[in-house]
């Protein structure tokens, strides 16, 4: 009946999940942080889904609707750190260059 | 006439708190005018605040001698504190003992300091000088006068603490500090045994107040190993006071301060405080039979130690400060031997002629241009026979001179209670006191060869030094004063086989007025023959002869001048300094190494700490990420596993 069952959804949703992980983890690209990010809210979303269609309730589909909302707000404030660090002067997508603690550098 | 007496008895209440006041509130004066009042002015509130303390005590005395024999005047003047199982005030008293002392301490004080305002005139710190020496006397005066064992000790860290001012005074050069230090470390030392007895006893017998400490241990309150013990602390808190063995090492070293200093030190304040001290505890060394032994056998030796030093000095000052530890050896020996009455006759004797032998050596060294070299003094006696007078009288009564001098009194009966002595240490096996006053004799022979020695060769002979000046009449009084006392002082008492007058006897202890008769006679006589003997062995080798054996101490003085030279019992004092200090050395390596090393551990693990901590929050955003992920992943495994 299901083209998935509920263990092989989870299977799924664990292997995105490590690869947003990993993505996190091990790239310095602000922006490839936010999308692996982004993986790693899909890969609990499609857990909801799953487990929403494994008990046949409505609510893990609203869930994913909020996660939706939730990864595009944080996409989007994500977006505009990076946009102020380009405003301040730090024209850099590199995460590991922020951690001098010492808010923003005038002149 | 009972209430007059009682009236009499009110009003030496009042008067005994102003006998210490006065010398205190001149101390403060001297103090405050230091700078705004001529030396003239601080000389006269100095002697003025003593002298009035002198005609106190005489009227206190007065009113004291009208009461019983017994007696005495008590005045408490506030609790000092109270505690379950122990209470001290602050109280003088004053009976036959301490008014004893108080005449002494106040009327040669009072001699000193008229001499000292004409000997200091033209000093720049003579406020400071005075005001020490003022409060020397007052401390003394609250030692002498506490009927607490307590206050004795408070009284005994304030001479301790004018003793240093005092010594230290011109403290420009460096010797003098270090000789006022030594002095007052050596003097600590014996505060803290003293500081041990009184511990003992207050732990034994709930109170310090010296008739209850004295009452509990006659009633045997006290363990005899604690009266032992308790004596024998006493004991050594009275030697470091007193200069005796093994703490004899300060007493020469204090000639650094003024010689006023040093006669207030040696005639009448600081070190008559040891023998005082256990004069007025004899009821409990009576009781430590061991400890008798040991203190007349120390006075013994120190006898014959300070005589042979002095005898082999070249400095006329040390030469007195040696005999003054000589003499104490004297009041030591008595005291060991139950004699304490002697030991306070000899105390005042002493008082005499000893401020009147410092204070006209003082003036012979003014005016001969600070010369302290007996050799190269010489011949004095042409130009200053008043000083010559003088000295001789203090040496003649130093030597003991039968029957014309002070000295010769306190000696005999000194030597008249060693010859009566019996220690009982075991039963039935006792040493006589008989080989001490073989001691003693001979300490007094040698007391006449090493004073006359310095005689002949400083007042005789050619005179080949110039002396300047003139003595002032301030000086001058002082000196004849001391004269008169050190000539008539002894007079009051007669040696014991011979028949009256016994007044000082009768004076201090009428209890002890019990007919010797059955003494024989010619160990005074043997007394009396010691001192011409030195004094003529004197004469042949210093007075007559020439020059060579003049200015060496000859063949058989050698032994003597390398015993001074080396100071062996100095040595011996030196080698335990060192080896106290090295063992502190080690202790205190031992201490830092240990220290060190937990420091460097300590600071090394906090840096591996702080390192760990630093790669916890370094800012890297994905650091922070990883350390949520790893703990998120250990906690889901906890949970699961578990």
């Amino acid at each position: 009946m299901d083209p998935f069952s509920f263990n092989d959804t989870l299977l799924l949703a664990t292997i995105l999940f490590s690869v947003g992980l990993a993505g996190v983890l091990v790239r310095r690209n602000m922006v490839f942080m936010l999308m692996s990010l982004d993986i790693m809210l899909n890969a609990t979303a499609l857990v909801f889904v799953g487990a929403g269609a494994r008990w046949h309730d409505a609510t893990g589909q609203v869930m994913f609707l909020m996660i939706l909302a939730l990864a595009a707000v944080e996409t989007a404030v994500g977006l505009a750190i990076i946009l102020c660090l380009h405003a301040r002067g730090r024209p850099t997508l590199d995460a590991d260059g922020g951690n001098l603690l010492r808010g923003a550098e005038h002149g | 006439m009972a209430a007059t007496f009682c009236g009499g008895r009110n009003m030496g209440e009042i008067l005994l708190p102003l006998l210490v006041l006065c010398p205190l509130a001149a101390s403060l004066i001297a103090f405050a005018c230091a700078g705004r009042v001529g030396a003239g002015g601080i000389g006269a509130i100095a002697c003025a605040g003593v002298g009035i303390s002198a005609v106190l005590g005489v009227v206190v005395s007065a009113i004291l001698l009208r009461g019983p024999a017994t007696g005495a005047l008590q005045v408490m003047l506030w609790p000092w504190m109270r505690v379950a199982g122990f209470s001290a005030d602050i109280a003088f008293m004053l009976d036959r003992i301490s008014m004893l002392m108080i005449l002494v301490v106040t009327i040669v004080g009072l001699l000193i300091h008229v001499y000292a305002a004409g000997y200091m005139r033209d000093d720049p710190g003579i406020a400071r000088f005075f005001g020490c020496m003022t409060l020397f006397v007052a401390a003394m005066l609250v030692l002498v006068l506490s009927p607490d064992l307590l206050c004795l000790f408070g009284g005994g860290g304030g001479v301790g603490l004018c003793s240093y001012l005092l010594i230290g005074f011109w403290y420009d050069d460096p010797a003098n500090t270090a000789a006022a230090r030594k002095a007052f470390y050596m003097t600590r030392m014996g505060d803290v045994a003293l500081l041990c007895a009184m511990l003992l006893l207050a732990g034994a017998t709930g109170s310090l107040r010296i008739g209850t400490v004295l009452a509990a241990v006659a009633n045997g309150q006290v363990s005899p190993t604690g009266v032992n013990m308790a004596a024998f602390f006493i004991l050594v808190g009275a030697l470091a006071k007193s200069a005796q063995i093994p703490f004899q090492a300060w007493l020469p070293d204090a000639m650094a301060g003024p010689t006023p200093t040093s006669a207030l030190i040696h005639a009448a304040t600081m070190v008559t405080a040891g023998v005082y001290l256990i004069a007025r505890l004899h009821g409990l060394f009576a009781m430590a039979v061991p400890v008798m032994a040991l203190m007349a056998v120390l006075g013994a030796l120190t006898l014959l130690m300070g005589a042979c030093v002095a005898l082999a000095q070249s400095d006329l000052k040390r030469i007195l400060a040696w005999s003054t530890i000589s003499q104490l050896g004297y009041m030591f020996l008595a005291l060991g031997c139950g004699a304490w009455q002697a030991a306070l006759f000899h105390l005042m004797t002493h008082a005499f002629f000893k401020a009147l032998l410092f204070l006209s050596a003082g003036a012979v060294i003014m005016r001969a241009r600070h010369e302290q070299d007996i050799f190269r003094l010489g011949g004095l006696r042409h130009a200053m026979p008043g000083l010559t007078a003088a000295f001789v009288t203090g040496a003649s009564a130093l030597a003991g001179l039968p029957l014309v001098t002070a000295g010769f009194y306190s000696k005999e009966m000194i030597l008249s209670g060693v010859w009566r002595a019996h220690f009982d240490l075991t039963h039935g096996w006792g040493a006589g006191g008989h080989p001490l006053w073989g001691i003693g004799l001979l300490g007094a022979f040698l007391t006449a060869l090493y004073i006359f020695r310095c005689i002949f060769i400083v007042f005789c002979g050619k005179a080949d030094t110039v002396a300047t000046g003139r003595t002032s009449r301030l000086m001058s009084i002082p000196l004849g004063c001391l004269c008169v006392l050190s000539v008539c002082g002894g007079m009051i008492e007669m040696p014991a086989p011979l028949p009256r007058p016994h007044l000082f006897s009768a004076f201090i202890d009428p209890a002890s007025l019990l007919p010797h008769v059955d003494e024989p006679f010619w160990p005074v006589l043997a007394g009396a023959a010691a001192p011409l003997a030195g004094v003529w062995a004197a004469w042949v080798v210093w007075g007559r002869s020439a020059s060579v054996m003049r200015d060496m101490p000859g063949r058989p003085m050698r032994l003597l001048a390398w015993l001074a030279q080396h100071a062996i019992p100095g040595r011996a004092i030196m080698g335990t300094g060192r080896m106290t200090q090295a063992t502190s050395t080690l202790i205190f390596r031992a201490r830092t190494g240990f220290l060190d090393m937990l420091g460097v551990w300590a600071g090394r693990s906090a840096g591996w700490a702080g390192r760990l901590l630093e790669r916890l929050h370094d800012g890297r955003m994905r650091r922070y990420a990883a350390w949520i992920a790893g703990g998120l992943c250990a906690g889901l495994a906890l949970a699961v596993l578990s």
